[in-house]
């Protein structure tokens, strides 16, 4: 479950204040708004990047607030994918269960799920410049998902990505999202995107965030 | 007579026909042999240079250059003490650059400035400025344990005051164009601030690191100035290649000073060109 409880954040001169929302255990909720109306402030203030000045935030029923971005269990995914890009598709994949020091064979049967799951066993050993803007995408969300996270946040993972492909990974994001049973905040500014993912939809404008739609308790 | 209205439809006829009328662009030939013309004046003087020193000197006074041992002494001083300080300029380079381009801190701005008096303080300053600090009680208490005025240690402490400040600035940049969103990803997936840095930032400066390198590496062997006032021009002790040099010039021996300008612009070519070759294959 995600919560942001009166949240206040600043980023520069822009400051977003007493920003709530709640979704439900295990539900995708979208978030939508015009660009630069504070949605990836809201999600980089989840995930631990910019520091909330006022509010909590409850991951799973746990106040998350002042805990550190690796602490708090967050699969990110960012506009861009950022992937790294001096390592390959596996090493991506392998990489934050590694830092955990997890033993080898754990991580290749790990790779080797994700890799089914996502659909890139064929690009394993492929660096990023090589790799289009839907593999990119997959490959992204492949590594935010490799450490089993509770919570998935996207940044308009589908912002870039032509119309095939948009569809393509739409599909795929509605059923990883089911079948790894992760919380999602997918930020977005396209209403056909909430329309086919979303649980619960809000719409932040004039720095104040509302449901739209979706119950506020799953 | 006509109407003010039918009047500015006709002038916005006009204009549209201006517009659509077949658009003709001129030549690019000006523009790039006026770019080619203004690179050659540069190019050709440094070629006119190297020719003129090469036509000063002879395959015999190069040859009695590299079989005296005092210059054979200067060349092994100077790639050895090129290469420490290189390497100590990386140490210090990658930090700073790190740190100035990624944490907002008060007073960064005087920070930043005071990073680049190396660059624009003339060497005697920096030569006198070193001299005067090992003059103070805790540059004689350093003096007691190791001898830098007017020694080896004092090659390099001059050559790196100097070539740091240039590796300094190449990091910097090299770390500004590198995008912290990966950086921040990292963070997300476990790691701590010194993990995403030298798993995920620094593999990727590996092209800025080599390029400061080699900056740092080039602007000690030309270093002259800091050295000759803090650590003298002793033959066979304090002495490098520039100031092989000076002393060759000194006592007139123009062949002999034109001979080991040579061999510095010799080994300077072939470390740039190696590490670029080296840097390119390491990249790709």
């Amino acid at each position: 479950m995600i919560v942001l409880e009166n949240i206040t954040v600043r980023a520069g001169t822009f400051s977003l204040c007493g920003i709530s929302l709640e979704i439900p255990k295990g539900q995708y909720g979208v978030l939508m708004g015009r660009t630069a109306c504070g949605k990836t402030t809201i999600l980089e203030t989840l995930c631990g990047l910019k520091p909330a000045r006022a509010g909590r935030i409850l991951l799973d029923g746990r106040d998350a607030t002042s805990l550190k971005p690796a602490e708090r269990g967050i699969g990110y995914v960012p506009q861009d994918g950022a992937l790294f890009s001096t390592m390959t598709v596996r090493r991506h994949l392998s990489f934050a269960l590694e830092i955990r020091k997890a033993a080898r064979e754990l991580v290749e049967a790990r790779v080797a799920e994700l890799a089914g799951l996502l659909g890139i066993e064929d690009i394993l050993d492929r660096k990023p410049p090589g790799l289009s803007g839907g593999e990119q995408q997959r490959v992204a969300l492949g590594r935010a998902l490799s450490a089993q996270p509770k919570i998935l946040c996207l940044d308009e993972p589908l912002g870039c990505l032509d119309e095939d492909t948009h569809h393509e990974t739409c599909e795929l994001l509605k059923r990883v999202c089911r079948e790894v049973a992760v919380t999602t905040l997918h930020v977005t500014h396209s209403m056909n995107e909430a329309r086919k993912l979303a649980d619960c939809i809000f719409r932040i404008d004039g720095g104040a965030v509302t449901r739209v739609s979706g119950s506020p308790h799953a | 007579m006509a109407l003010p209205a039918e009047e500015a439809l006709t002038a916005s006829r006009r204009v549209s026909q201006k517009i659509t009328a077949a658009h003709r662009v001129r030549s690019d030939v000006p523009f790039v042999v006026g770019l080619c013309l203004l690179s050659s004046v540069y190019l050709l003087l440094i070629a006119a240079m190297l020719l003129a020193d090469l036509s000063f000197t002879t395959p015999g006074n190069f040859l009695a250059a590299l079989r005296s041992e005092e210059i054979r002494y200067a060349i092994r001083l100077s790639l050895i003490s090129c290469s420490i300080t290189a390497l100590l300029s990386l140490w210090i380079a990658v930090p700073i650059g790190y740190l100035m381009s990624r944490y907002p801190f008060r007073g960064k701005a005087i920070l930043d400035a005071m990073l680049d008096i190396p660059i624009v303080l003339p060497p005697l300053v920096i030569g006198l400025s070193l001299l005067i600090l090992f003059r103070t009680p805790g540059g004689r208490l350093i003096e007691r344990f190791i001898p830098v005025t007017y020694a080896v240690p004092g090659i390099i402490l001059s050559q790196w005051m100097v070539a740091c400040a240039f590796a300094v600035r190449t990091m910097r940049t090299t770390f500004d164009q590198i995008s912290s969103r990966q950086e921040q990803v990292a963070l997300t997936l476990g790691c701590s601030q010194s993990q995403a840095f030298w798993q995920i930032v620094l593999p990727q400066a590996r092209r800025g690191v080599l390029a400061a390198g080699t900056l740092a590496w080039a602007r000690a062997l030309g270093e002259f100035g800091p050295i000759l006032i803090f650590a003298g021009a002793t033959r066979m002790r304090t002495e490098v290649m520039p100031t092989s040099v000076f002393l060759e010039l000194s006592v007139g021996n123009i062949e002999a000073a034109v001979a080991v300008s040579l061999l510095m612009v010799i080994a300077a070519m072939i470390v740039l060109l190696v590490v670029r070759i080296f840097g390119q294959t390491a990249v790709s």
